[in-house]
């Protein structure tokens, strides 16, 4: 179980967290959404340790891990799925799929992970994480690190960021194989209606506070006909979030 | 040989016990040395070094030439040539360990010329290391020179990774028609360590073509000089890549020249020098690695 409790952060004069406090159960598939800048992305960020509160706690099992760093947070089942899938010069799917499971592993323990996140296990295993990859590319080998990893939460900043439909198309496959797969707690920023589909329940954030929560089918229909902001489709002067079928 | 010659050898050939041709230089004399029926390897008679020659079509055959130094003080000079006969494919593996527990300095210079024949192919590897207690410096200047003559083409991979404490090291290439010279060169200092590298290509003949990469990472008072000029003469290929890890107090400088002496001479410079990127460090440190570990592993990676 995760605890947030009375979280606070502030970055130039700019309230980005104001007294966040959510408790999020395990085994479930949550999404968070609200509109760019609610405070989403930095919710993630400070669960894995990325960034610091100015005030307030995070418990984790019962476990006040706070002022824990981010390699501390990772030994203790929490895994994070990059916006922006970083790039390496040298390492190579391999090394990092190795890197991610903190032990050494056959290839073909790689190429069964790679295969499961849609990608052509032996055409990708050797190559190397860098500019070379499409944004889909990157973000699949991103999820096969995380797979690997078998942590108990896991987080997803925007999945959908960066790639392009047809990617996401399949992105979202991936998602409702592991919403049926994986247990433990995972937790999605994500604008998307597809992605929202696929949850347990829904946070909604504004303006760095919790909106609501709830279980999907009292939020969604909620979410879908608030004019909100949102990367593709909507904007401020209220149009509403785009709809991505198959 | 003695158990640090053996050591030694590990370092910069990955084995003591070579298979093929071999000739073992210590201490500025040769010690061991075996022939094949294709290749030959003779002592020159008027300066210190070895000439080898292999014969035209010998195909996948290895020659070591390694050169260890456990004598303090000495300033070893050596001239290996080496002339590969048409369409031969060999590996060459060459390469410098200095070990100096005492406080003078030991210094190797190893000039070797490569001769390559029409359709010739070449591997060369060299390897580059220094150890010791003492604080005498350990100092190399290899100077490597390619003559591709039509079809032929060679790929050199040069890595000095530890205890060098001073080289500067030269690269010089000819090239002729439809000819290709690939570099790869991997270098790490630390300490007050400085390192030079002078790549110098000429691309002489119709569709020649080089690719020059250097990976670098400069610790602590470290300095490392990147210099690469290439000449393209007519309708040619050339691309340069330069690329850094800068830390601590280390300096890197790198100096780009490309010319282009005719309009079909296609030639591409590229430099990057930079810290390892934080967010680099952050991947790393969520798959359950400290600050200290994905920094190695992200250098590891680097100059792999």
């Amino acid at each position: 179980m995760l605890e947030i409790k009375d979280l606070c952060f502030t970055r130039d004069n700019k309230k980005i967290l104001e007294h966040v406090n959510v408790t999020l159960e395990t085994d479930k598939f949550i999404v968070i959404t609200g509109p760019n800048g609610s405070g989403k992305s930095t919710l993630a960020k400070m669960i894995m340790g990325i960034e610091k509160p100015d005030s307030g706690s995070i418990l984790w099992n019962g476990e006040d891990i706070t002022k824990l760093p981010i390699y501390e947070r990772a030994k203790k089942g929490i895994g994070f799925a990059f916006q922006q899938p970083v790039k390496f010069k040298g390492i190579t799917v391999y090394d990092l799929l190795k890197l991610s499971a903190q032990k050494d592993i056959t290839k073909k323990e790689a190429c069964e992970i790679l295969s499961r996140v849609g990608l052509c296990a032996n055409e990708y295993v050797d190559r190397e994480v860098n500019s070379s990859l499409s944004g889909g590319e990157l973000k699949r080998i991103e999820i096969a690190t995380i797979s690997i990893q078998k942590s108990k939460l896991t987080i997803f900043d925007e999945p959908e960021a960066g790639i392009d439909l047809w990617s996401f198309q399949n992105l979202i496959q991936v998602f409702e194989k592991m919403r049926k797969e994986t247990k433990g707690t995972t937790i999605i920023i994500s604008h998307q209606e597809r992605i929202l589909e696929i949850a347990d329940e829904i946070l909604l954030m504004k303006e760095g506070k919790i909106e609501r929560k709830g279980e999907k089918t009292e939020i969604l229909p909620l979410v879908l006909s608030k004019p909100v902001c949102c990367k593709l489709g909507g904007n401020k002067s209220g149009k509403r979030r785009q709809r991505i079928t198959k | 040989m003695e158990n640090v010659d053996k050591e030694l050898l590990n370092k910069i050939a990955d084995t003591s016990e070579f298979e093929g041709a071999y000739n073992i230089r210590k201490n500025g004399q040769g010690i061991e040395r075996k022939v094949t029926p294709n290749i030959n390897i003779l002592t020159k008679t008027d300066k210190p070094g070895i000439d080898i020659y292999i014969k035209e079509n010998t195909k996948y055959e290895f020659v070591h030439i390694p050169v260890i130094i456990t004598e303090s003080g000495l300033n070893d000079i050596v001239y290996n040539d080496f002339y590969i006969g048409k369409n031969a494919n060999v590996v060459i593996i060459a390469g410098c360990g200095i070990h100096n527990d005492h406080h003078k300095d030991s210094q190797h210079d190893g000039i070797h010329r490569f001769f390559l024949e029409e359709g010739a192919k070449v591997k060369y590897v060299e390897k580059h290391y220094g150890e010791g207690t003492g604080d005498g410096k350990r100092i190399l200047n290899p100077v490597t020179e390619v003559y591709l003559k039509q079809g032929s083409n060679l790929e050199m991979e040069t890595v000095q990774i530890k205890g060098v404490d001073h080289s500067i090291r030269i690269t010089k290439g000819e090239l002729g028609v439809n000819t290709n010279l690939v570099i790869s060169e991997k270098i790490m200092t630390g300490g007050a360590q400085y390192a030079k590298t002078i790549f110098e290509v000429e691309l002489k003949g119709e569709n020649a073509s080089t690719k020059v990469t250097s990976r670098s990472v400069a610790t602590e008072k470290s300095c490392q000089q990147f210099e690469s000029k290439i000449i393209g003469n007519t309708k040619c290929f050339g691309h340069v890549e330069c690329d850094a890890i800068i830390k601590d107090s280390a300096k890197v400088i790198a100096i780009p020249e490309i010319v282009a002496n005719n309009v079909e001479a296609n030639l591409i410079h590229e430099a990057a020098i930079g810290k390892i990127a934080g967010e680099q460090l952050m991947k790393l440190m969520t798959l359950g690695l400290t600050e200290k570990e994905a920094e190695e592993e992200i250098i590891k990676g680097f100059l792999k």
